[in-house]
């Protein structure tokens, strides 16, 4: 697999451009990826397109090149030093675009990463809110749901940990930091680049119907007329995924071929 | 000159029913558990738990010390969900106040410079809010911005854990990330650190490897106890990694009555903390074969 660069990209493959593109634009600010997917896609944004994006290894280690997931401190270039603290105060500078995995998330962008059912005794205990409050309300946000379902895209979260486009309006001046760019699936992308911000279909990934993605929200998408498919990753791309950056294929094992 | 030397129980005598009580680390890292183990042990009961939470919350909720809990999440990182905070919270046998990490930080920053409050933009157009109506905005007084008050975290007591420390209360925080525990001392009317070894204070500097990581100061600290291995199982490096092999076994524990019963009898209804390491050691020995 890992000099084949020619067989085409898996479902998987489109998810990691998906993700690369979010951080589009971004310069230099932190990128903050949760999870596998959206550490290879920010990876692959530095990579190719967007070179001065600023990296963690997840934990306290900026770096710099082009590291494979998982690796340790002294594989790469040790370039900074990022405790949770700074994170935290370098986050309500704006400087970060943070993407999360929540377990609901509604048409306004409000997602929960708390607890599922009614929180003062929680039918489902998970994280808690962690950073989302303050990463919402004070830099740009994407999500990454690797299972689109009914029961994640929800009409109503049980608790907003992350704050959508209607709450941060209701906040007043102290919501004009608050933008959540998009939402990558295993199916589709999706955005809030409507007049009312509510989320809508960018692009289905190949081989994915509406139907299926309507189908699997539980809200009211907005479907225009035309949907274009989401891009597949070149195949300079496609080897910086599969030689560097994910040679032992991690992704696959989220987003299954 | 104070030598602040101590024992875990002697450390646990100082503290009384229904006190609020920081613990430095952060999700499964570097948590003082000597410390928590030894609170375990002990008859306190009514604890409010301040915690960037991970099995020291989910080990004192599950046991009955503690009646509140503030945290921003809990979390065994290797493990994604904490079973006994689930557990807890499943069953509504403890308060919670969940803040965002932000928040929890600005409150302990708040606390540490005696202010009643700072002010923060996290948490706004959150549930935060609406769950804990005890939390206040403020309008700023420069301009046309309406904030989050956050509460001073203030705690009766902090419980950290650090590399190495003297006899008198400084200590070093070697590995990668301090997290907040200069600041749950600060915070704290008194402060206990546990060290992986207490050295001469002739020999703290090389021990500490470099002046930066010496972070912990003795006028925050009251008491310093020698604990090897006294994070285990969570990570302390560079001293030592996580436990995996042995937090698994703790949290496919903690899913069942019957299991948990068993884990608590092996490994904390025993008499000490040397008892609990060699429970430990006997563990790693069965999992090597």
């Amino acid at each position: 697999m890992s000099t084949d660069t020619l067989t085409e990209a898996t479902r998987a493959d489109v998810c990691v451009a998906a993700v690369a593109d979010c951080f589009r634009g971004d310069g230099e600010i932190i990128g903050s990826p949760m999870g596998t997917i959206p550490t290879i896609g920010a990876r692959l944004a530095r990579a190719t397109f967007e070179p001065d994006l600023m990296l963690s290894n997840g934990e306290s280690y900026f770096f710099e090149g082009d590291a494979r997931l998982g690796a340790k401190p002294d594989e790469f270039a040790v370039v900074g030093w990022i405790p949770y603290r700074q994170v935290l105060d370098v986050l309500a500078s704006g400087r970060r675009h943070v993407m999360m995995g929540p377990v609901q998330i509604d048409a306004h962008g409000n997602a929960n990463i708390s607890a599922i059912g009614d929180w003062a005794r929680p039918k489902r205990q998970v994280l808690g809110s962690r950073g989302g409050p303050g990463n919402t309300i004070n830099h740009t946000t994407s999500y990454w749901i690797p299972r689109h379902s009914a029961r994640v895209l929800t009409p109503k979260v049980d608790m907003v940990s992350c704050v959508g486009y209607d709450r941060a309006a209701a906040t007043g001046s102290a919501g004009r930091f608050h933008e959540i760019r998009r939402v990558v699936t295993n199916l589709c992308v999706l955005d809030f680049e409507t007049d009312t911000k509510v989320m809508r279909l960018r692009s289905l990934h190949p081989g994915v119907s509406v139907d299926e993605v309507v189908e699997a929200t539980g809200f009211e998408l907005v479907v225009p007329a035309e949907v274009p498919t989401s891009r597949v990753p070149s195949d300079e791309e496609l080897r910086i995924v599969r030689e560097v950056l994910d040679p032992r294929g991690m992704r696959l094992r989220e987003v299954p071929a | 000159m104070a030598d602040k030397r101590m024992t875990p129980d002697q450390v646990v005598a100082q503290l009384s029913d229904g006190m609020t009580v920081g613990i430095g680390g952060w999700g499964s890292r570097r948590k003082p558990m000597a410390l928590v183990r030894a609170i375990l042990r002990s008859d306190l009961k009514d604890l409010t738990v301040v915690s960037y939470g991970g099995p020291d919350v989910g080990l004192l909720a599950r046991a009955g010390k503690a009646r509140k809990l503030v945290y921003a999440f809990v979390s065994l990182d290797s493990i994604p969900l904490e079973p006994n905070f689930r557990h807890v919270r499943e069953n509504g046998l403890v308060e919670a106040v969940e803040y965002d990490e932000g928040m929890f930080l600005t409150g302990l920053r708040a606390a540490a410079q005696r202010l009643p409050f700072l002010p923060t933009r996290a948490g706004l157009g959150s549930d935060i809010l609406t769950v804990s109506p005890h939390l206040k905005t403020i309008e700023s007084p420069y301009g046309d911005e309406t904030l989050v008050a956050m509460p001073a975290l203030n705690l009766d007591v902090a419980l950290i854990h650090a590399n190495v420390a003297d006899e008198r209360g400084n200590a070093a925080l070697t590995g990668p990330d301090q997290f907040m525990d200069d600041l749950f001392c600060l915070a704290a009317e008194k402060a206990y650190v546990s060290a992986e070894r207490v050295v001469p204070s002739e020999e703290l500097l090389k021990a500490a490897g470099c002046v930066h990581t010496l972070t912990v100061h003795r006028y925050m600290t009251h008491g310093v106890v020698e604990a090897p291995n006294g994070a285990h199982f969570t990570e302390c490096p560079p001293e030592y990694g996580r436990d995996e092999a042995f937090q698994k076994a703790y949290a496919t524990a903690a899913a069942d009555p019957e299991a948990w019963a068993a884990f608590e009898r092996r490994f904390l209804k025993v008499e000490s903390e040397a008892a609990y390491q060699a429970a430990v050691a006997e563990f790693a020995k069965e999992n090597a074969k």
